[in-house]
């Protein structure tokens, strides 16, 4: 337990400085909630409609900007050895990867989603839902990320092969998220959506460690 | 504390191909033993075999303590030290940051680390960051930390290379100490290493 402590921290310092850390990911948040109104037309009824959608959407998207290189740089240094010999097993030493991923990214992503859906003129009743989604999405994000990223260890071109292999995944939490800030902004029936976005998340945290696990091991050999 | 380190009818295939067969090698604590053979012959595979980072296509690996054998995992996770080709290190972190957080993984102390960063005359250059440092002086911090940690088996590729003339006799050194407390080196060198070790040919 100690060592997992330890892990983590140094993880946060490293995912805080990865490429900018979080002000890069929020950087790469706001062009993006700027861009697609662009793109979609300024109406403002409209706009306001698919605030929410965009806020969550462009979410996902930006957490997976810094998970490319979540365990390839401890691939190529050689650190992925010494993490393996360490006295957690590698399934925990990808939670602590993904926890920090999320705390140093994630998070402050969540908190920015609701400043930029009030931008694009959500209404605020829905803020404090949308900043429940973006939270656990951004956990199932994580997860699902550093997964992406563990099976690419070791391939060319892994940038693009995570996001390959990881935005199929990202597709049900956004589904479930949209629906629950849908069905919330539009008095209809919402909690179906958030819990199964919660139900997805565990699933994600609980499962995924095993596989990037393997995957890391695989890339070991 | 290994007792042990028992390698019996070991063989290990990278791809389709066999780089040696029916390797048989005991070590025992105080014992350090040293790999030869052309570039290629299966050095490092065998290190990392050892490690568990490598599956063997045959043979076993066992590790015994002086309570009897113990699981390889437990063994691992415990007890085993690698220095490999690189040096494990990031760039972007200074020196003080990446040996104290080793150091801390594979279980020794901060004065542990601060004592084993005064062996290896590091204590000017632990506020740097690693980018700065030359490839002799990341050498000595990557192997400061196998100093700096309780382990009783040390698997080293090549750790040697980087070194100057006066820093591979301090290195011996530390060698020799880990040696006389009971400790056990496998290495893979090209050049001899400056304290007594048996030779183990690895391939034909």
């Amino acid at each position: 337990m100690k060592a997992f402590g330890v892990l983590l921290r140094r993880e946060l310092a490293l995912a805080w400085g990865r490429g900018g850390g979080p002000l890069l990911a929020l950087t790469f948040y706001a062009c993006v909630v700027v861009l697609l109104p662009m793109a979609s037309g300024r109406a403002p009824e409209r706009l306001a409609a698919i605030a929410p959608g965009i806020a969550w959407l462009a979410l996902a998207l930006a957490a997976l900007l810094s998970l490319e290189r979540l365990f390839e740089r401890d691939y190529e240094d050689g650190t992925l050895d010494l993490l393996a010999l360490g006295p957690a097993p590698l399934e925990a030493v990808a939670v602590a990867k993904c926890l920090a991923q999320w705390l140093a990214s994630g998070a402050p992503l969540a908190l920015a989603a609701p400043v930029a859906a009030l931008m694009l003129g959500a209404e605020p009743k829905v803020m404090p839902l949308l900043v429940l989604c973006a939270l656990a999405g951004g956990l199932a994000f994580a997860f699902l990320g550093g997964l992406g990223a563990a099976l690419a260890l070791g391939s060319k071109r892994g940038g693009l092969l995570v996001a390959v292999i990881v935005l199929p995944l990202f597709a049900p939490p956004v589904i479930f998220g949209a629906g629950a800030l849908d069905g919330y902004g539009a008095g209809l029936p919402w909690t179906g959506g958030l819990l199964l976005l919660l139900a997805y998340c565990v699933g994600a945290v609980a499962l995924s460690p095993l596989a990037m696990a393997a995957a890391c091991r695989n890339a070991l050999d | 504390m290994l007792r042990a380190v028992l390698i019996q009818e070991l063989a290990i295939s990278r791809g389709e191909r066999r780089l040696f067969s029916g390797l048989n090698l005991t070590l025992r604590a105080g014992e350090a033993a040293v790999l030869v053979g052309r570039n290629g012959a299966g050095k490092t595979s065998l290190l990392r075999a050892v490690a568990g980072l490598l599956r063997p296509a045959e043979g076993s690996i066992a590790f015994e303590t002086a309570e009897g054998p113990i699981e390889a995992d437990t063994a691992r996770a415990e007890q085993l030290h690698m220095l490999g080709h690189q040096d494990g290190l990031k760039s972007s972190r200074t020196a003080w940051e990446e040996l104290r957080f080793q150091t801390l993984w594979t279980g020794g102390t901060e004065e542990s680390a601060r004592a084993a960063a005064q062996r290896f005359d590091l204590p000017r250059l632990l506020d740097l960051e690693v980018r700065r440092l030359s490839a002799g002086q990341r050498r000595r911090l990557a192997l400061a930390r196998l100093a700096a940690s309780p382990r009783s088996l040390w698997l080293l590729d090549e750790p040697m290379a980087p070194l100057d003339a006066a820093q591979r006799e301090a290195f011996g050194a530390v060698m020799a100490e880990h040696l006389a407390a009971g400790g056990m080196i496998l290495a893979s060198v090209h050049d001899p290493l400056p304290i007594p070790a048996r030779s183990v040919e690895i391939g034909q």
